[in-house]
């Protein structure tokens, strides 16, 4: 009953039934004290750890694994990436505030001038294209190579996505909306499974909760035998309730990482990560 | 030490496959095709959300399929929650099995006659 109750609650607050333009802050309010309610001993912070907050076994094995951590080596390549010149001379560092170092936590950003949202690998392939460089292949590589580095200069600090104006907003909404949305032959939206039904059991897989889920990018997985971005997550999960994934950096996955990273506000950025 | 490893190898395919092989329990004629059916990933997959007799790592996001003529003494009733279980609860997370053609109309009959039996 309790369940059924509190889901609803969430519906409704969170706005499925999408009536008046979400308020963000409400919204990450009313996700907060939905987790908090059903994981009393998590503590804040700890949202960032996904599955590992939440279960003891788990978090074992996956800090045995980060004694030794598998995405050093991309975290060494990519810095090695951004301190290496373009062939103008110039570096990645020219593109961004404090020469890119400890940033990381404030993107996705909103641009207003082409009123759309602008991802950290989005800003590093312009940063390349403005100095007469090719853009990176998405999803893994060199480019979630560059963000490990550069996420790693920014760990610990506190994520902050903001949404300056009404045309952020109506990205957010957009964002939300696919989050909400049920789709695939399965039918299924990430709300189900990372909302209503975190905390259980999908088969023999323990869901994470949304809260945190924007926190710990790029994310070597044993899995892809690699370092891969939050979008490269979406395709993976779009797959399994059998839809079409978007594009890579489309406006949909754009939005959909502006409203989920938006969801760690507050939190400590913990990027790069391993997950199973 | 080459041979040590091909052998536990092997051991974690026999183990993995036989998650996937059904148990025998006897189940008669469409009840036992539709055991399969219910297990088989690509199909039911009921798995992944109820625990059922016989079958290993159950996800826990719906309720164990136990004393199903209880719980739905109309047949229509349990294949209509199968085959379209957002018709009880909008926002359910199951998947309409029928509606989305997930399982064909015969495969469908077959799992109701399985569920049935539990
Ligand atoms: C059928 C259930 C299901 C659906 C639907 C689903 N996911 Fe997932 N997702 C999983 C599972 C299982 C994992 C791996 C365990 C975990 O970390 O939650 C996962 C992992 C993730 C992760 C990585 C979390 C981490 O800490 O590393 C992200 C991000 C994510 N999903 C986002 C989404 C988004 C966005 C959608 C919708 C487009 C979605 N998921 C839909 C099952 C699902
Ligand atoms: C992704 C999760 C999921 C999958 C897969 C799934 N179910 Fe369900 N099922 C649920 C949930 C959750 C409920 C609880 C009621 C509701 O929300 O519809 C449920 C309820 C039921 C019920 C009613 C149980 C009762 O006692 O009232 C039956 C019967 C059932 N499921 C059968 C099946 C069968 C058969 C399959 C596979 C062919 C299946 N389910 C696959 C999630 C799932």
């Amino acid at each position: 009953m309790r369940k059924i109750w509190s889901i609803v609650a969430v519906g409704c607050l969170m706005g499925i039934a999408g009536s008046a333009m979400a308020n963000p802050d409400d919204d990450l309010k009313a996700v907060q004290k939905f987790f908090k309610e059903r994981f009393p001993d998590v503590k804040t912070a700890d949202y960032v750890n996904g599955v590992y907050a939440l279960d003891a076994g788990l978090r074992e094995q996956w800090q045995a694994i980060e004694d030794f951590p598998p995405y050093e080596m991309d975290v060494d390549a990519g810095k090695k990436l951004f301190e290496t010149p373009f062939k103008n001379g110039k570096t990645y560092g020219s593109c961004f505030d404090n020469g890119g170092i400890g940033i990381a936590h404030k993107y996705p950003v909103f641009d207003a001038k082409t009123n759309k949202v602008v991802t950290l690998e989005q800003a590093v392939n312009e940063c390349r294209k403005a100095n007469g460089e090719e853009a990176l292949p998405w999803y893994k590589g060199k480019i979630a190579q560059v963000l490990a580095y550069m996420n790693f200069t920014a760990r610990g600090n506190i994520i902050k996505v903001e949404v300056p104006n009404d045309a952020a907003r109506e990205a957010y909404e957009q964002g939300r909306k696919y989050y909400f949305a049920r789709r695939g032959q399965l039918n299924m939206s990430c709300a189900h499974c990372h909302i209503d039904n975190a905390g259980r059991r999908i088969r023999a897989d323990l869901l994470s909760p949304a809260v945190g889920q924007g926190a710990h990018w790029p994310v070597y997985r044993s899995d892809w035998g690699a370092v891969g971005t939050l979008q490269m997550r979406f395709d993976g999960c779009n797959k399994q309730v059998r839809a079409k994934p978007a594009a890579p950096q489309s406006d949909e996955y754009r939005n959909l990482e502006y409203f989920l990273t938006y969801m760690s506000n507050g939190l400590p950025l913990a990027g790069p990560t391993s997950r199973k | 030490m080459r041979n040590a490893v091909k052998l536990v190898m092997a051991a974690s395919v026999v183990a993995l496959f036989s998650t996937a092989i059904v148990p025998t329990i006897a189940v008669a004629g469409d009840a036992e095709d539709g055991k399969a059916i219910a297990f088989n990933r690509t199909k039911g997959n009921c798995l992944a959300c109820h625990a059922i007799e016989g079958g290993s790592l159950p996800g826990n996001i719906g309720p164990p399929l136990v004393h199903m003529k209880d719980r739905f003494p109309d047949k229509a009733k349990l294949r209509e929650q199968i085959a379209d279980a957002t018709r009880n609860n909008p926002n359910t997370i199951m998947p309409p099995f029928g509606k989305l053609d997930i399982l064909t109309p015969d495969e469908l009959t077959k799992v109701v006659d399985y569920i049935y039996s539990l």
